[in-house]
C-alpha cells in the first residue's frame, strides 16, 4: 500500500514537473544538472536500499539449519504472478516517467541557446583546440565575459574529438563534416578547462586548454592584444575546408 | 579432467590428439574454458599496466601515449570478444546446456568443433598484436576516422571480430537447433533451465546483431585499406554511420554477456537456495526475452553527446528507462527466489551473492546514464568505465567464477572449495571495491575515461593511488584463484556425483565428468519435473 502510494505521488510529481518547462531555468544549466543529479541519486540510494536490506534480512533469516531442509515457498497462483509482474512493471515505469520528465527539462535548459549569446567557434585537432571570435580573432584558449552566455559552434579537422567543459557540467562530439553545438553561461570570474572527451590517439590525455571568465574589460584587452598577436590566416584556414564541412557550415 | 572417453576404447590415440580432433562438446567446452582463461590472464595484466600508469599524473611506466592506448584495446577486446562472450557461450553453454536438457550433444557436432578452433585462430590473431609492429591503438570500439587515419593495423581488430563472429553465429545456429530438436522427452518450454532460457536468448542476440557488426568493422576496412569513403565525410561518407552501426550490436552484445551470467546465478541460487524460482514464467518471458525485445532500440544513449537529433536523444531516453522493467523484473525473481528459502553457503554461493550486490550498483548507476541531461556531463567519463564493470564485466565474471565452482566438481569429480577459494573470493570482492568505487567518485567530478595522464586534475591523484592498490588485490586474488583450481583439479577433495542435492539434470543423471553420450540411459521426465522442484508437496 506504502508503495502505491508513492506510486501515484511519484506520477503526479512527473506529471506536475513538465509544466515546469515554461519556466526552465535557463540561466544555469550546470546548476539544473547538479539539482536533476541530486534526485536521481535520492532515487536510487531509495530503490538501491529497499533492496539491500531485503537481501540482507533474507541472506540471515533463510538459512539452512540441516542439509537436507528445502526451500518452502509456494508455487504462485495465476493471479498472484501476473500482479508481481504487473505491479513492480507498474511502479518501476512511474519511476522511468517521473525521471525522463525531470530530464526532458533539463536537456531544453541545455539545447535552448539564449538570444544574447556570443558565438565563438571551435575547432579541433589532433591535438590542441583551436577558437575563432566573432571579430575573426583566433586563440588558443576560451576566455569569455562574465555574464555573457557563449554558444560554441564545433567541428574538428581530423579526426572526433569531444569539447568537454566539467565545470559546466556539459561536452558534446566534435566531427569533421559536421557542426555541433552546446551554451554556456560564465555567472562568475574563474579559470577552468575544456578537455577532449572523445578518444582521439596518442596524446588525447594532453588534449586541454584553459577556459577563464573574465570581467568585460578585461575580456576586451585581451580579445584585441590576441587579434595584434595572431599571424593566423583564417581564409587559408577555411579554404582548407571540406566541401561537406562548408555545407554544413552555411 | 579426464572423461573415460580418455581410457575407453581409443586406447591408442594419444590424449592430445583425442582434444584437437574432439567433437565432444563437453571437451569443446573445456576448450573454450582454457582459452577465455587465458585471454583473461593477459587482459588482467593489461588492466594492471592501466592502473599502474593511472597511479600519479605523468608517464610513469609506458614510452609512449600510443603504446598505452595498444594495452587498453588489447584489454577492452580481449575481455568481451576473448574472455566473457567465449566463457559464457563457449565454456559453459557447450559444457552444461546439453547436459540440462538431457541431450546427448549439441545437434551439429563438428561444426561446434569448427566454432572453436575459429575461436582460437582469433585468439592468436589477437595476441600478434603483441608482436606486430603498430599494434591496434584504436580501443575495442574502433571509431573512424581515427581507426582508418591511425598508423596502427587496424585489420587486426576487423579480422578478429570477423572470426569471433563467425565462430558465434555457427554456435548460435547450432544450439538453438539443439534445445528446439534435442530436448529429453517431456521437457516442456517451461521446465527448462534458466541457464537455457538466457542461452537462447543470448544466441538469438548474436544471430539477429553480429551481421551489423561485420558490415560495420568490413567497412572500416575498405575505408582504411581499399580507399573507400563510407565513413569518410570529406568524400560523401559519415562519420557517425559506424557509430550507429557498431553500437546497434554492441548494446545487444552487453545483453549477450549480462543473459548467460544471469542464468548461472539462478542455477546456483536455485540449487544453494533449495527453491523454485520466483514467478518463473515472468522471468523467462518478460524479463529475459522482454530484454532481448528492448536490445535493438536503446543505442543511441551511446551516442547522446555525437549530436544526433533531440528527439532521438530524448527517444531512446524513454526506451533505455524502460530497461529497468525486465531488469527488475528479473531482480525481483533474484530476490523472491531467497525468500522462504534454505540456503546453504559455499564459495559458489558467496559469488552469487556478490552478484546480487554488483546488479543492484550497477544497474542503479544506469540509470543517471539513461538520462542525456546527465550524461552530458558523465559520457567518457571514469563514472561511465565503473558501471559497466560493474553491470557487465564484474557481474558476469563473477558469475562465471561462481559457475566454475559451482560445476566444478560436476567437471572434474572434485570440489574446489576450500580455504583457498574463501580467502581468494574475498580478495577478489574488495579488490573490485577498492578499485572502482574512486572511480565513480573522480568520474562524476569530470575525470575522463582512456586518460594516461591527468595533468589538469591533480587533484585525484590520491583516488587514483587507492584504485591502483584496488587493482592489485583483485590480481592477488586471481592469481590465488587459479592456483586453487589447478590445485582442486588434480587434488582436491573428492565429491559425490551430486554434492548439492540439485535437482538439475546434469546433476542428477550424469557421471562426474559425464562419458561419452552424456547419460547412460535415455532420460524421460515427465510434466511434473521441473528442474527446482525441491519443496515436493
Ligand atoms: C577485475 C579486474 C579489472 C580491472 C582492474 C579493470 C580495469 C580497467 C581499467 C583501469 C580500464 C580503463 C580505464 C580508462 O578508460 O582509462 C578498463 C577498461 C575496460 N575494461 Fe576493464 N578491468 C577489469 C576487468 C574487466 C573485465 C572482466 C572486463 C570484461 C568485459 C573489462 C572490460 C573493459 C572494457 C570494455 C574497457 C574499456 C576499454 C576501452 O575504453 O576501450 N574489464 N578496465
Ligand atoms: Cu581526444
Ligand atoms: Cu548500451
Amino acid at each position: 500500500m506504502r508503495l502505491l502510494t508513492a506510486t501515484i505521488t511519484m506520477a503526479t510529481t512527473a506529471m506536475l514537473s513538465t509544466q515546469a518547462f515554461a519556466e526552465g531555468n535557463l540561466a544555469n544549466p550546470p546548476a539544473a544538472w547538479e539539482e536533476l543529479w541530486n534526485t536521481v541519486m535520492l532515487d536510487i540510494t531509495i530503490i538501491g536500499v529497499i533492496l539491500a536490506v531485503a537481501a540482507v534480512w533474507m541472506l540471515f533469516k533463510f538459512k539452512a539449519t540441516s542439509p537436507e531442509q528445502v526451500g518452502t515457498a509456494k508455487k504462485l497462483t495465476a493471479v498472484q504472478a501476473i500482479s508481481w509482474a504487473l505491479i513492480p512493471a507498474a511502479i518501476f515505469m512511474a519511476d522511468d516517467f517521473y525521471l525522463a520528465a525531470k530530464g526532458w527539462t533539463v536537456w531544453n535548459d541545455y539545447r535552448r541557446v539564449p538570444e544574447n549569446a556570443m558565438e565563438v567557434k571551435v575547432t579541433g585537432y589532433q591535438w590542441y583546440w583551436e577558437f575563432e571570435y566573432e571579430d575573426g580573432t583566433v586563440t588558443d584558449e576560451l576566455v569569455m565575459p562574465v555574464g555573457q552566455p557563449v554558444v560554441l559552434r564545433m567541428t574538428a579537422e581530423d579526426v572526433i574529438h569531444d569539447f568537454g567543459l566539467p565545470h559546466y557540467r556539459v561536452k558534446e562530439d566534435v566531427m569533421p563534416g559536421r557542426i555541433t553545438y552546446i551554451w554556456i553561461n560564465p555567472i562568475e570570474a574563474n579559470e577552468t578547462i575544456v578537455q577532449c572527451a572523445e578518444f582521439c590517439g596518442d596524446a588525447h590525455s594532453d588534449m586541454w586548454t584553459s577556459v577563464r571568465a573574465v570581467p568585460q574589460a578585461e575580456f576586451d584587452a585581451w580579445l584585441s592584444a590576441s587579434a595584434e598577436e595572431s599571424d593566423f590566416d583564417i581564409d587559408e584556414w577555411k579554404a582548407s575546408w571540406t566541401k561537406s564541412q562548408m555545407t554544413a557550415a552555411r | 579432467m579426464n572423461t573415460p572417453s580418455a581410457t575407453a576404447g581409443h586406447a591408442a590415440t594419444p590424449a592430445w590428439k583425442e582434444w584437437l580432433y574432439t567433437t565432444d562438446h563437453k571437451r569443446i567446452g573445456v576448450l573454450y574454458l582454457i582459452g577465455s582463461m587465458a585471454a583473461f590472464g593477459v587482459a588482467g595484466l593489461m588492466a594492471i599496466i592501466i592502473r599502474l600508469e593511472q597511479m600519479d599524473v605523468g608517464m610513469q611506466y609506458i614510452s609512449s601515449g600510443t603504446q598505452y592506448n595498444g594495452f587498453l584495446y588489447f584489454h577492452g577486446a580481449a575481455m568481451i570478444l576473448a574472455f566473457l562472450i567465449p566463457g559464457l557461450t563457449g565454456f559453459a553453454a557447450n559444457y552444461f546446456l546439453p547436459l540440462m536438457i538431457a541431450a546427448r550433444d549439441v545437434a551439429v557436432p563438428r561444426i561446434n568443433a569448427f566454432s572453436v578452433w575459429l575461436f582460437y585462430f582469433a585468439i592468436v590473431l589477437a595476441l600478434l598484436s603483441f608482436v606486430i609492429p603498430d599494434a591496434p591503438d584504436i580501443m575495442w570500439t574502433g571509431y573512424p576516422p581515427y581507426s582508418i587515419t591511425t598508423a596502427a593495423n587496424t585489420s587486426f581488430y576487423v579480422f578478429t571480430v570477423h572470426l569471433l563472429g563467425f565462430s558465434s553465429i555457427l554456435g548460435a545456429v547450432n544450439f538453438l537447433v539443439t534445445v528446439i530438436y534435442m530436448r529429453a522427452p517431456g521437457i516442456g518450454w517451461n521446465q527448462l533451465n534458466i541457464f537455457t532460457w538466457t542461452t537462447i536468448a543470448a544466441f538469438v542476440l548474436q544471430l539477429i546483431f553480429i551481421p551489423v557488426l561485420a558490415a560495420a568493422v568490413t567497412l572500416l576496412l575498405f575505408d582504411k585499406y581499399l580507399g573507400t569513403h563510407f565513413y569518410d565525410p570529406a568524400a560523401g561518407g559519415d562519420v557517425l554511420l559506424y557509430q550507429n552501426l557498431f553500437w546497434f550490436y554492441s548494446h545487444p552484445a552487453v545483453y549477450v554477456i549480462f543473459l548467460p551470467a544471469v542464468g548461472i546465478l539462478f542455477e546456483i541460487l536455485t540449487t544453494m537456495c533449495k527453491n523454485q524460482v520466483f514467478n518463473y514464467k515472468a522471468a523467462v518471458y518478460a524479463g529475459i526475452w522482454g530484454i532481448v525485445g528492448i536490445a535493438g532500440i536503446v543505442w543511441i544513449h551511446h551516442l547522446y553527446v555525437t549530436g544526433m537529433p533531440d528527439w532521438l536523444r530524448l527517444g531512446h531516453m524513454v526506451t533505455t528507462l524502460l530497461i529497468s522493467v525486465p531488469v527488475g523484473i528479473l531482480t525481483l525473481s533474484m530476490w523472491g527466489t531467497l525468500y522462504k528459502s534454505a540456503i546453504t553457503y559455499n564459495t559458489a554461493m558467496m559469488y552469487a551473492v556478490a552478484c546480487l550486490y554488483l546488479i543492484l550498483i550497477g544497474g542503479l548507476t544506469g540509470i543517471p546514464l539513461a538520462l542525456p541531461s546527465l550524461t552530458i556531463h558523465l559520457s567518457e567519463t571514469a563514472f561511465v568505465m565503473a558501471h559497466f564493470h560493474f553491470i557487465m564485466a564484474l557481474f558476469a565474471a563473477f558469475a562465471l567464477f561462481g559457475g566454475i565452482y559451482y560445476w566444478f566438481p560436476k567437471m572434474t569429480g572434485r570440489y574446489a572449495d576450500g580455504g583457498l577459494a574463501t580467502t581468494s573470493f574475498w580478495l577478489n570482492f574488495i579488490g573490485v571495491n577498492v578499485t572502482f568505487i574512486p572511480l565513480f567518485i573522480i568520474g562524476v567530478e569530470g575525470m575522463p575515461r582512456r586518460y594516461w595522464d591527468y595533468q589538469m586534475f591533480p587533484q585525484f591523484d590520491g583516488m587514483h593511488e587507492i584504485a591502483t592498490y584496488g587493482s592489485f588485490i583483485v590480481a592477488a586474488g586471481m592469481l590465488l584463484q587459479f592456483a586453487n583450481f589447478i590445485y582442486a583439479a588434480v587434488a582436491g577433495k573428492k565429491a559425490p556425483l551430486n554434492p548439492w542435492n540439485s535437482q538439475s539434470l546434469e546433476w542428477t543423471h550424469t557421471q562426474s565428468p559425464p562419458g561419452p553420450g552424456n547419460f547412460i540411459d535415455d532420460v524421460v521426465v515427465d510434466e511434473n519435473w521441473s528442474p527446482y522442484n525441491y519443496n515436493k508437496d
